[in-house]
Parts: C-alpha cells; structure tokens; sequence
C-alpha cells in the first residue's frame, strides 16, 4: 500500500549531532548556572562567599539563590556549575547525613568524609560519561584544623589555603596569593572579609554572570553560618575619564 | 497457652478450625516475653521508653539499643526479638528514605505505620516464612503534629495515645490510663515514661535492666533524639521516689485469653 | 539537552503564575506550532494536574503532555493513599524528579501553580535543566525573554487577586504580539481554596498597546 508522507514545508534537516543513531550519549550542558565561589582560610577557620544568582544562558534568570549549604554540624559546601546538579547532590548529602543520623553510634560525618563523598561521587558520574556540572569547594574544622578543598566535574581535587572556582580562578585568585597565602594563620575576620568582598567586587566588575546579592559564610570551630543575603559597594566614578575611544 | 495446636500451629499459611492463625500468636507470646516498652502522645511531642533487660553484667552500657531512629523525625522503639527488630528498622528506614526520594517531603506516620504494617502481614501469610517476633512503637512529629503507632507481629496497626508492649503491658496501660496524655507536657511525659518502666519492672524475675528514653517534640527540633542526660537523671530520679512511694499492688495479672 | 526533532510540535509559548495571599493566578498564550505554521491557535497549556495544582506547559507538546499526564497519574495515587490533597510542593517535586532524571532527552518548560493548605499559593519553576525554584511570580516560554523588563518593573509583592490577574493580563498579552511563537488568546486560570475559575482574553480584546 502506497503511504503518502506529510513533508512539513520550511523545517530544516537534522543537524547530525541530534541524530538518533549512533553511540549512546550522555552528556549535556548545563542550563541554569551558578558562577564564582571564593573561599580561603583565615585565623578562626574558613570564610567563603557565592552570589546569589542561577543564570539562564547569558540572562540573570533566579536571583534569590542559595549556592552555599551547611552540611552536617562543621562542614560547608559552595557550589559552582549546574543549579539542577546542585539538587541532586544536596538531596545524596541529605540521605548520607540522614543514614548516618540513623546509626546513632555518636559518630559525626567530618568535613574530609563529606569531602571524600562528593569526590568519590563526582569521579564515579564522570567515569559514567555521565558527569555532574559542577564545582564544589568542602571547607570545615576539624579538630581545631582548618580543611578547604576543591572538587571539580572530572574528580580532580585539591586542597589550598586559597580557592576560587569559575571566572574567580582567573580574577580573585591573583588577590588571594597576594592578601592571603602565607598569612592565613594571623588573618583576623575583619581583614578576610574585606579581603573576599574585594574579590567579589572585582568579580562584579568583570564578570559578565556574577550578580550585587551576595552570601557570606564561615566555618569555625563553632560551626557554620551562613549571611543573609547582601549588595557590596560599587564604585563607577572611572566613568568620568573615559570619553569617546580613549585615543 | 490454653489452646494446644494440635497440627494447626505448624504454620502460618494454616488455619486453625476456628480461624485462628496459631503462628501469629505465638509471635505475639514471643513479644510478650519481652522487656516492657512504652509509648506516650502528648500535645507536644511524642516520649518512647523501653526496659532493656540485660541478661548479663558483661554487656557494654548502652549497647544493643531497643529504641532506634528511622528518619531523622521517626523514633522505633520494640518488643521483643531484636534480630527481627534489626530488620524492621532497616525496612522503615528503607521506607522513609525512598518516600523523601519521591516526594522531597519527610514521610507521615500513618503512612509509614501502613507500609510497616503491611510489610509485618506479608509475613503472616507464606509458610516459607516466620512472623515476626516483635511490637513496633513508631514515634513522629508531622509538621509538628505528635503521632505514635503501634504495629504488631498480626500486621495489626493502629495510632495511640499511649500505648505499650511486652511483658509489663497490661500494667503499664493501666497506669497510662492514669495520666492526662491532654495536658501533660513532653517533659513530664519523659518523667511519667520512666516511672511506669520503673514500675512494671519487676526486679524478682529480671534483676538487670536498663532505660532507654527518647523523643520527639518542639524541644528537640522535631528531630528524634535520646533525651537529653539532665532530664534523663531527672526522671530516673522522679521514678525511683515515685516507685518507692506506690503500693506495689497493681503488678501484671495478665496472661491467656 | 534536547531539541525539537523536524516537524515536532513546539509551545513557543508564553506561560506565567503569580502568587497572591489565597492563591495564584496561571496564564499563557494559546499558539501551538510546528516551525512558523500555527498548528492550532487554540491551545489550552494550562493542564490541571489535581484539583488544585496546575501546570503551565512549555517546549515539545509531546513531552510536557507526557509529563502532565505522569504527575496526574502520581498525584491520583498520593491522594488515595494519603486521603488528603498533595500540597503544590509534592507535584512539584515530581515534575522535577520527572524533568531531572530525563532532562538529556526533554524539552520541557514547566511552572507549576496552585493552592494548598499548608503554604496556601505557590509557584514552582523547572527550567530546562530540570532543576526546581520557588518564586513569587514566574514567567516562562519563548515569549517569556520579551517582557522581563516589564515585569520586574510592575510586579509587587502582595498584590490582590485582581491586581494579579491584570499583571498576568498585560504581561502575556505584550509578550505574544512581540513573539512570533506565542499569541492567540489569553488564557487564565485563578486557583484558591474555593477551587478554579477559568477564562480566557480573546485575541482581538487584548490589552491596548503601542503597535507602530
């Protein structure tokens, strides 16, 4: 029998990459996008700050989120990369905390188990070609020691006295070498904090998917806290110079 | 027993001719047998107590713990064997773990005192299997709303406001009865709970036992928790006075129906 | 990510809720099309998925109504074992589980709005990567990127239902005669504890606006 086929006028061939032959695949791009952390060690712990904002693209989509999150009782997370990731893993974090909650053997997850946790599971989805979008950064105290590590979509981790992710590794990084390392144990919270706002501004300033809300949080050996959410202080007055190219 | 078998006990897919599954009773004689646990709903909060009889002085304190947690806002206390307990907190947690897996939402007590008990009947229904040898006492707050269940070896399950297992149960009920579960606050609930284990504990038969408090309320975040070790000596306090002033005469009478 | 496949329908679409105290208001245009023909001007992409939840759809009208139709089914069954309505929170938690685990192979838009007793309106988002946000007011769609301006500008918190349902009115209603994929008429859906009422702004009764 004779089929007739409907040609729907003026819509374009397949492009090949969205062909449905050929080997399985897995991954995607991510889509709703939180940017920079900023995170270093100062006297009393680690302090860290994320904006507040989940781009679309290249447009400020969500503007009231939250890429830091405390993690059992001394451990905090920040988060750069795939918003719906993000998810993901806070909902695994929230079944391990919640198993180990269970056991009730007077054992509590520590920063490094937690931070071993999410690497072992960024490695594993990564070997799955499957991988989660995104960068974390683990600070916590632990036995009046400080721990700040890095976590990225392959599994590689580092641990710095100093670490930026996304756009903050090219802008507040260079900041941090020179405000931070090799001073970490006389830093006061004062001087850090000015010292992190500086490198939010500059990241304000200069990158195109950062946002004026931000959260700052710390970790002592008294646990983690989490700001309200708060703009920095921008200065504009370069403005007046620049008239017409500059030539 | 009053009852003897006579063949219809061999196993739990059989009848008796009177309609009696003689397998489930004798899972809840298992119970019976057991340290007495209890449970009290009050209007803020939710107190579970156990007698953990200790059958030797070596084991380590605290150890082998009869209430448990199920979920950061479920408390699991049990009657009865602690193997077939292990497995049905392991069951609950399951549950609850795969409940917030769906629905990002913690999950409420009715449903998982139904999924427990549906879980304890299938066992009541396949001669390859035994029924289980445990009462469960599940302690909740739902968006702070306090609920406790009990579910039995049957599958039997129901929502209390008081409510006990093992071998002190009709006394325990019967001093439970006694209280006004309305007014009563959590805190006075965790005083009244060691007293009626202290009560039912009849120190003749089972010379070393030891309490287990927990709950869930206000007080502890909606979180379930051992309650903490001040109100813990506290009511340990108020229930050995309490015991040494009460007329011992009301001890357990139970036992066949 | 997915994309349309040649010939598949797409909801170029303009989808919107509001939260209001007692409840939310849902919109959206009605053109449904497959590349520039419209294959029917006449869409209803407000889809209830309980008594009252409703989803806005957005992307392939093949997987959203897909979609809508699993969180029904999910929802049927909550309310049954549960004996009590889902809150907005649950079915929006399904949607995401549903847009998350598939997001490589959707395309898929979806806000959903509603009443429920414990939060009474809410409105949740799940964009394409299949994460899930809470806000006062969502707009989504093709339609959607014309009117941010417009909305942040406008939109207040604690507006009245009324007031609500005008933003939504305008809101759509600019976004569908600027976007190609989106227009027709507007549809709305008012949901409160009393239930919905729905209705809709035919084509040609648009809200004024500048058309030079």
């Amino acid at each position: 029998m004779d089929s007739i086929t409907l040609k729907v006028p003026h819509t374009t061939e397949r492009p090949a990459e969205i062909t449905n032959y050929g080997p399985t695949t897995h991954i995607s791009q991510p889509s709703v996008t939180g940017t920079s952390v900023v995170a270093f060690k100062y006297k009393d712990g680690i302090i860290m700050a994320t904006d507040c904002l989940a781009s679309y693209g290249s447009m400020a989509r969500f503007r009231n989120e939250t890429r830091m999150i405390s993690v059992g009782n001394n451990t905090l997370v920040g988060m750069s990369g795939d918003t719906g990731d993000f998810q993901h893993m806070k909902h695994t974090l929230e079944n391990l905390l919640t198993h180990e909650y269970d056991m009730d053997d007077g054992q509590n997850m520590g920063t490094r188990s937690i931070y071993k946790y999410i690497s072992n599971i960024m490695y594993g989805r990564r070997s799955k070609i499957d991988p989660l979008w995104n960068s974390y950064v683990v600070a916590g105290v632990e036995n009046g020691e400080s721990f700040l590590g890095f976590v990225d979509y392959y599994g590689t981790t580092y641990q710095s006295p100093t670490i930026a992710t996304g756009f903050g590794a090219y802008l507040a990084q260079p900041i941090l070498r020179k405000y931070v390392e090799g001073h970490e144990d006389e830093l006061t919270e004062e001087e850090a904090v000015r010292i992190l706002d500086d490198c939010m501004r500059v990241l304000y300033y200069r990158d195109g998917r950062s946002f004026n809300k931000l959260r700052r949080a710390k970790v002592t050996a008294e646990g983690v806290e989490i700001s309200e959410p708060y703009p920095l202080d921008t200065n504009w007055t370069i403005a007046n110079y620049v008239v017409g190219y500059g030539s | 027993m009053t009852s003897i078998g006579t063949g219809y006990d061999l196993s739990v897919s059989t009848y008796s001719p009177d309609g009696r599954v003689f397998q489930v009773e004798y899972a809840q004689k298992a119970v019976d047998n057991s340290g007495t646990a209890i449970g009290l709903r009050v209007k803020d909060g939710v107190v579970l107590a156990v007698e953990k009889i200790k059958h030797s002085r070596l084991l380590v304190p605290n150890s082998n713990k009869r209430i448990m947690t199920a979920g950061k806002h479920i408390g699991f206390a049990s009657a009865g064997w602690m193997s077939d307990t292990r497995h049905l907190v392991k069951r609950a947690r399951d549950e609850a773990r795969h409940y917030y897996g769906t629905y990002k939402t913690e999950i409420p007590a009715k449903i998982i005192a139904e999924r427990m008990g549906m879980y304890v009947q299938a066992y009541t229904l396949y001669s390859a299997v035994r029924p289980f040898g445990v009462s469960t006492l599940l302690a909740t707050m739902d968006n702070n709303d306090p609920q406790l269940y009990m579910i039995e070896p049957s599958g039997q399950y129901m929502g209390y406001r008081g409510c006990a297992a093992g071998k002190g149960k009709q006394a325990a009920k019967t001093e439970i009865e006694k209280l006004d579960l309305d007014s009563l606050s959590v805190r006075d609930a965790v005083k009244e709970a060691a007293r009626i284990i202290y009560s039912v504990h009849d120190s003749t038969k089972d010379k070393l036992f030891e309490l287990e408090l927990s709950w869930v309320c206000a007080e502890s975040n909606g979180v379930h928790t051992h309650v903490p070790q001040d109100l813990f000596d506290e009511a340990v306090e108020y229930a050995e006075n309490a015991d040494n002033s009460d007329d011992e005469g009301d001890e357990e009478m139970e036992d066949d129906e | 990510m997915a994309t349309l496949k040649p010939g598949e329908i797409s909801m170029g679409t303009t989808i919107m809720a509001v939260e209001f105290n007692g409840g939310v208001v849902v919109g959206a245009d009605s053109r449904t099309t497959s590349g520039p023909y419209i294959v029917n001007r006449v869409t209803d992409k407000l889809t209830k998925v309980h008594d009252n939840i409703y989803c806005c759809r957005s992307g392939s009208a093949a997987d959203t109504q897909a979609i809508a139709d699993i969180v029904k089914y999910y929802l049927d069954l909550y309310c049954s074992q549960h004996g009590e309505a889902p809150t907005v929170k649950i079915a929006a938690t399904l949607f995401q589980e549903i847009c998350y685990q598939n997001r490589s192979q959707l395309l898929a838009g979806i806000i959903i709005g509603g009443w429920d007793k414990q939060e009474g309106g809410s409105v949740y988002n799940i964009p394409l990567g299949g994460s899930l946000h809470r806000e006062p007011f969502s707009i989504g769609g093709s339609g959607s990127g014309y009117i941010y301006g417009y909305c942040d500008k406008v939109f207040r918190p604690d507006m009245s239902k009324e007031e609500c349902i005008e933003f939504v009115k305008n809101s759509v209603s600019l976004a569908m005669t600027r976007d190609g994929s989106s227009g027709g008429v507007v549809r709305l859906a008012v949901i409160t504890k009393d239930g919905v009422e729905r209705s809709f702004i035919s084509g040609d009764q648009l809200p004024e606006q500048y058309l030079g």
